[in-house]
């Protein structure tokens, strides 16, 4: 890594978001837009940190609900059943459904949580400074961003089951309040996501020297 | 970068009103700043295949395909059949003691629906269907789009929505849920898989192929451009 590196923003230049046309905005705007397609330019992306703590406390927060709640309840004649998610997980445990069911606790459980977790970790070490290198906090948001999607999994899983198991007056499944804290959950960290710019994790980085660490 | 004590006629919410002014170009094309980590560098020249990452964190700043032209609208034409299939046709039946019910991709969110979770039943339609059918109809349109001599403004929309359109299209999450639904109700019922779901594996295979084949760069580096407008 060279010692020189220097940043867009450390130039005065902006790089466009939509097709990645480096352009210089007008003599002390911070603001302007790409002459290629058009899209408004800036910076950095406007307010990243609060709007992703924003996401996040919201997600943290329909996260409780989300466990705690029922995702289904079961209707059949001898009366009805009510399940969350991690009771969904040991349901599914069986000696031939067990890998399906690591999967869901995996999807519904950890990531969720691992998701708030790392977002957290990565904001924090924004605003305070972080002693880990940019190049590890980089692949965690690669991580956070890739792997996100995956905790929509139960959400399908207790859709296409209630669809299917219609069979009144024998058996009827029925989505519970769970499920829209949970689909909630999953939205707003996938919001979080998004609202945050990783540029800002190298921005302490600017200056002649690179570090190396 | 905003802070509190910026002007206001250049604060982002009230110039977007005023549409600011065009920034101006870099002369070199080739120079770019690294979408995750904003350093400055120069992109080399790409054989076939090949794909050029960033320096300091590592993220892959452009590929170039093989048969991008071809495969950019291959691709799509055939993502879009099996789309179609794989929404008109049943995904799911179903048979216990002489009970029998069916489903399709469209069916889970219509029973959600109806179950008075509308918010869940909208999310479960878009990632399932609309935001698949908007991947889709952007990238056939682009892939059509590209191989014309000069492309039009409009095109450069859709290049700069696809990825949201992408990031929301959920199918190979769909087809996990769908899959652990199957082993779930095994225990009551018998389960038919319906051809939507051979067309829906399909189609996940497709798409990633789809995602990876699609060079934006291509686009950009024809287009008309916004400032020439005005």
């Amino acid at each position: 890594m060279n010692a020189r590196a220097t940043t867009a923003m450390a130039s005065g230049l902006q790089s466009c978001e939509g097709c990645g046309l480096l352009s210089r905005p007008a003599a002390g705007a911070d603001t302007g837009r790409c002459p290629r397609c058009g899209e408004a330019l800036e910076f950095r992306k406007t307010d990243s940190i609060q709007r992703t703590w924003a996401f996040l406390l919201a997600a943290a927060i329909c996260y409780v609900p989300a466990n705690l709640l029922p995702v289904l309840t079961t209707t059949t004649a001898k009366g009805s059943e009510s399940d969350t998610i991690l009771q969904g997980v040991v349901l599914l445990w069986s000696p031939t459904g067990w890998p399906l069911s690591l999967i869901v606790l995996f999807a519904s459980i950890m990531i969720p949580s691992a998701k708030i977790l790392a977002l957290g970790y990565l904001l924090v070490g924004v605003q305070r400074g972080a002693s880990v290198s940019g190049t590890q906090r980089a692949r965690l948001y690669r991580l956070v961003e890739f792997i996100g999607r995956w905790s929509m999994v139960d959400v399908f899983v207790d859709t296409f089951t209630a669809a299917l198991i219609q069979l009144q007056p024998l058996m009827s499944v029925q989505p519970a309040p769970g499920l829209f804290f949970f689909a909630a959950v999953v939205v707003l960290t996938m919001l979080a996501v998004e609202s945050f710019d990783p540029r800002l994790i190298w921005d302490p980085h600017e200056g002649p020297e690179v570090q190396h660490a | 970068m905003v802070s509190a004590d910026t002007p206001d006629d250049v604060r982002p919410e009230l110039a977007r009103h005023g549409k600011p002014p065009f920034n101006q170009a870099v002369a070199d094309g080739a120079v770019v700043a690294c979408r995750e980590c904003d350093l400055i560098q120069r992109l080399p020249e790409l054989a076939d295949g090949a794909a050029a990452h960033c320096p300091r964190c590592d993220k892959e700043l452009r590929r170039r395909q093989v048969d991008a032209l071809d495969r950019m609208l291959a691709l799509p034409l055939a993502a879009a059949v099996l789309y179609v299939v794989a929404n008109t046709v049943p995904m799911l039946g179903l048979s216990a003691v002489g009970h029998r019910a069916s489903t399709t991709v469209l069916g889970g969110a219509r029973q959600l629906w109806n179950d008075g979770r509308e918010t869940v039943a909208l999310l479960v339609l878009l990632t399932t269907v609309v935001a698949p059918a908007l991947q889709i109809g952007f990238m056939l349109i682009i892939g059509l789009a590209v191989r014309r001599a000069r492309i039009p403004r409009w095109v450069g929309t859709l290049v700069r929505h696809h990825p949201r359109a992408a990031t929301w299209s959920m199918l190979e999450v769909m087809m996990l849920g769908v899959l652990v639904a199957l082993v779930k109700i095994a225990d009551y019922a018998t389960v038919i898989p319906g051809l939507a779901m051979y067309a829906l594996a399909a189609l996940v295979v497709l798409l990633a192929m789809m995602q990876r084949a699609f060079d934006p760069q291509l686009v950009w580096n024809r287009i008309e451009w916004a400032e020439a407008r005005t």
